[in-house]
């Protein structure tokens, strides 16, 4: 390792808080980034399962889709 | 050709193939991007100018330029999308724009962040800065332009032509060091001569500019997943699949 000791690698002689801000920003936006879709995903499920039991009730039939 | 061509425009084969991918591209990110950065932040000595603020490179050069390449994606996907009229071109041109959206953001911040310790100013309107600015706001007047219509179908050509009509953006972004007098610097990495980048400050970087492209994939088949979903909900594989879902 460059640094000597953790408390060299936080201060990163005096640009620490640069770096370390720039780094957290971008680990919070790519987190989001998956949060988004695999939540969306979720309830998607959710809203899917209760549009087909309605579906279900009105005894509407689905198509095969194109392929 | 035009069998593959039809094969790939498939939502339903699309959602098969990239559901065995997606794994596959997380490892990749995964170890690509934490191998980069533990690497950059804590083994390459620091520049011998810029002292320890040029960590920042190993993030903000990688969002730059996903940025950019995320944009011709969509702008191809939106020509596809009118020209053939191929449904899953208009649900990946739509998904870029959060994801292209959020990295130019990022280049943007960072660039900032690494602009105060080295120039000394957060902000100049040089021909760079502006030009990445302006891709950000065309990303998210992709993305507004989307929302504003209620007939989808109208929404996506909308886009779609706004999608090609800001890929004009793309080489001024990229010449902009070239063409105006900047503080930015030129590209250190060059791919037909010698890189003005030290090799043990460029590995690193080769890792973490993988690490976001894969990432840009993942996070993208996510979107375009839902999207599929979503459109197809009237087919039966869709249902058979979220029923099936449901009793896991």
């Amino acid at each position: 390792m460059y640094f000597n000791n953790i408390q060299e690698l936080w201060a990163m002689a005096g640009h620490g808080p640069f770096v370390w801000a720039a780094y957290g920003i971008t680990l919070a936006t790519l987190l989001a980034l998956l949060w988004v879709p695999l939540r969306t995903r979720q309830q998607q499920s959710r809203n899917l399962r209760a549009y087909y039991r309605r579906l279900n009730a009105s005894a509407t039939s689905l198509t095969d889709g194109e392929n | 050709m035009w069998g593959w061509f039809h094969k790939w425009s498939s939502p339903r084969w699309f959602y098969q193939l990239s559901g065995r991918l997606l794994p596959w591209l997380a490892v990749l990110t995964a170890l690509t991007l934490v191998a980069g950065v533990a690497w950059g932040l804590l083994f390459v000595p620091p520049d011998y100018k810029q002292g320890n603020s040029f960590r920042i490179i190993y993030i903000h050069v990688p969002a730059a330029a996903v940025a950019m390449a995320g944009y011709m994606v969509m702008a191809v996907a939106g020509a596809i999308s009118l020209i053939w009229r191929i449904k899953l071109a208009d649900m990946v041109m739509k998904c870029c724009a959060p994801i292209g959206a959020a990295l130019t953001f990022l280049a943007l911040v960072t660039g900032a962040i690494w602009g105060k310790p080295t120039w000394g100013t957060w902000w100049v309107w040089d021909a760079r800065i502006t030009s990445v600015l302006v891709l950000f706001f065309l990303y998210v007047g992709v993305l507004a332009l989307y929302e504003a219509f209620d007939n989808k179908e109208a929404a996506g050509r909308a886009c779609a032509i706004l999608a090609l009509v800001g890929a004009v953006n793309i080489p001024v972004i990229y010449w902009s060091v070239e063409w105006w007098y900047s503080l930015h610097q030129p590209a250190s990495i060059s791919f037909t001569g010698e890189s003005s980048i030290h090799p043990s400050m460029l590995r690193p970087l080769i890792l973490t500019i993988i690490g976001f492209y894969s990432f840009f994939a993942v996070s993208l088949l996510l979107f375009v997943r839902n999207e599929i979903l979503n459109r197809e909900r009237n087919t039966r594989w869709v249902r058979e699949l979220i029923l099936a879902d449901s009793k896991v």
